[in-house]
């Protein structure tokens, strides 16, 4: 399949595990999950393992990345959030890892499925909707009764505010995952189009420069929306565990 | 496999799609159908339920692997390190502020105790000038004392040497006085007379 630019997404079963009917096999998936888990874990521990006090140029990556995330989650929550700190971070570090790894030629993209994106999100709302009603008991439903709005149009803003609540997983999901499916798909095209003019001789190979920097332009763009995707996952997670922690906004 | 309705749908374009592509020019492209991937013909791969329980479950082992990894290990180190630098630095100032204090503390003793060493010098180079002056003084007294001293023996030598010498001239011309008168006038004078007349003339 050279030139499918939906095949790079397909799921081989490696390992074919089934528990009680249902499919639970370790595929290509779960191995980029447990590669994106292991070369994140990896590079953190042994950047940091020297400890500096001045820190090594790798040291400071994962230093830089530390306190971006605590900053970015104690701006928006205060001291208040930092207990999600570990679980912001390690949705951040995954999410960027797996987007990372999803660059290398052959690899598959994680979070280029739905369903993986989608469990994300849902373990974000599922803690926010938790660790609310947790802490302030059924008094946490107050976050969708804005104050000071008048009585009459009070319905119509609950109901908007419902809905804006319940779309923040799909938003949070989809956005990832379609940003991750476009780009690959977008970049094999245009990979594929080189192929393709190379074969129609020396017309065709001159024709093949256009997509080729094309090719590499999107390469570059991909990077960055890589990182892009990690970011505004991880800065939206802060901003709805806002609302666990604060009910009034 | 198992297919939603949902799923169904998305079929149609899928296979479409797929099909030219795989069928419609086998032999430029030479692409062989992977019949044991059942993921060519199926839905949407990117939403193919098929293998939803299979991401879901091993996400959450992968996950939450990687959250506790990072919850007991990695974030307290990386805390620690930077909460330890925190510290050091802010210790290290302390210590440099201290050390300002210390350094600006003993500038201050220098600088007094140069101008103090500055106020002794001068009182020394004045006591050595004054006393240099003094004894310059007394010395230049004590020579000119003694240089008067000899100007006036040398005076009083002079004196009598004169006086020696003008009592000699008298006999002197005497003897002259009578040597002229014996020898040129044959005269033998007598010395009283010519000691009188010498000393009239004289006189």
């Amino acid at each position: 399949m050279a030139n499918d630019p939906i095949h790079q997404f397909q799921i081989a079963r490696l390992v074919p595990i089934d528990i009680g009917g249902v499919d639970f096999s370790f595929t290509n998936s779960s191995l980029f999950m447990v590669a994106t888990v292991a070369v994140a874990s990896a590079f953190l521990y042994y950047t940091t393992r020297g400890r500096g006090l001045v820190p090594s140029r790798m040291q400071s990556v994962s230093e830089l990345s530390y306190e971006f995330i605590a900053n970015m989650l104690r701006d928006s929550t205060g001291s208040a959030g930092m207990r999600f700190f570990p679980l912001v971070f390690s949705l951040f570090m995954f999410v960027l890892v797996a987007n990372l790894l999803g660059m290398f030629p052959y690899f598959f993209t994680v979070t280029s499925h739905i369903i993986v994106t989608f469990a994300l999100a849902m373990l974000v709302i599922g803690t926010v909707v938790g660790y609310g009603i947790y802490k302030n008991g059924l008094g946490w439903f107050r976050v969708f009764v804005p104050s000071g709005v008048p009585g009459v149009i009070l319905p119509f803003v609950v109901v908007i505010e419902l809905i804006s609540f319940l779309s923040r997983p799909v938003s949070l999901s989809v956005r990832l995952f379609a940003n991750m499916l476009a780009g690959h798909i977008t970049l094999k095209v245009f990979a594929g189009f080189v192929v393709s003019l190379g074969t129609l001789g020396a017309l065709g190979i001159g024709g093949a420069i256009l997509p080729l920097i094309m090719t590499v332009a999107l390469t570059a763009l991909e990077f960055l929306v890589a990182f892009l995707q990690a970011y505004v996952f991880a800065i939206l997670t802060c901003m709805y565990l806002n609302d666990a922690v604060h009910t009034h906004h | 496999m198992f297919v939603t309705p949902a799923m169904a749908q998305e079929e149609h374009p899928a296979t479409e799609e797929a099909l030219p592509s795989d069928h419609g020019q086998p032999s430029v492209e030479g692409t062989v159908v992977p019949t044991q991937d059942h993921g060519t013909e199926g839905p949407f791969p990117p939403m193919n339920p098929e293998f939803f329980a299979s991401q879901i479950l091993w996400l959450a082992i992968t996950f939450g692997i990687f959250y506790l990894v990072l919850k007991r290990v990695i974030l307290p180190r990386i805390g620690g390190i930077i909460e330890n630098r925190r510290d050091r630095i802010a210790l290290d100032l302390e210590a440099a502020e201290r050390m300002k204090t210390d350094a600006d503390e003993a500038q201050a003793a220098y600088s007094q105790e140069l101008a103090e060493a500055r106020a002794r010098s001068q009182k020394i180079a004045g006591d050595a000038r004054d006393s240099a002056r003094a004894d310059a003084e007394a010395e230049r007294a004590r020579i000119e004392g003694d240089l008067d001293a000899r100007l006036e023996t040398a005076q009083a030598r002079i004196g009598e040497i004169k006086t020696r010498t003008l009592a000699d001239v008298g006999q002197i011309a005497e003897d002259v006085t009578q040597a002229v008168l014996s020898q040129v006038a044959g005269i033998q004078a007598n010395q009283d007379e010519v000691s009188r007349a010498v000393q009239a003339v004289r006189a």
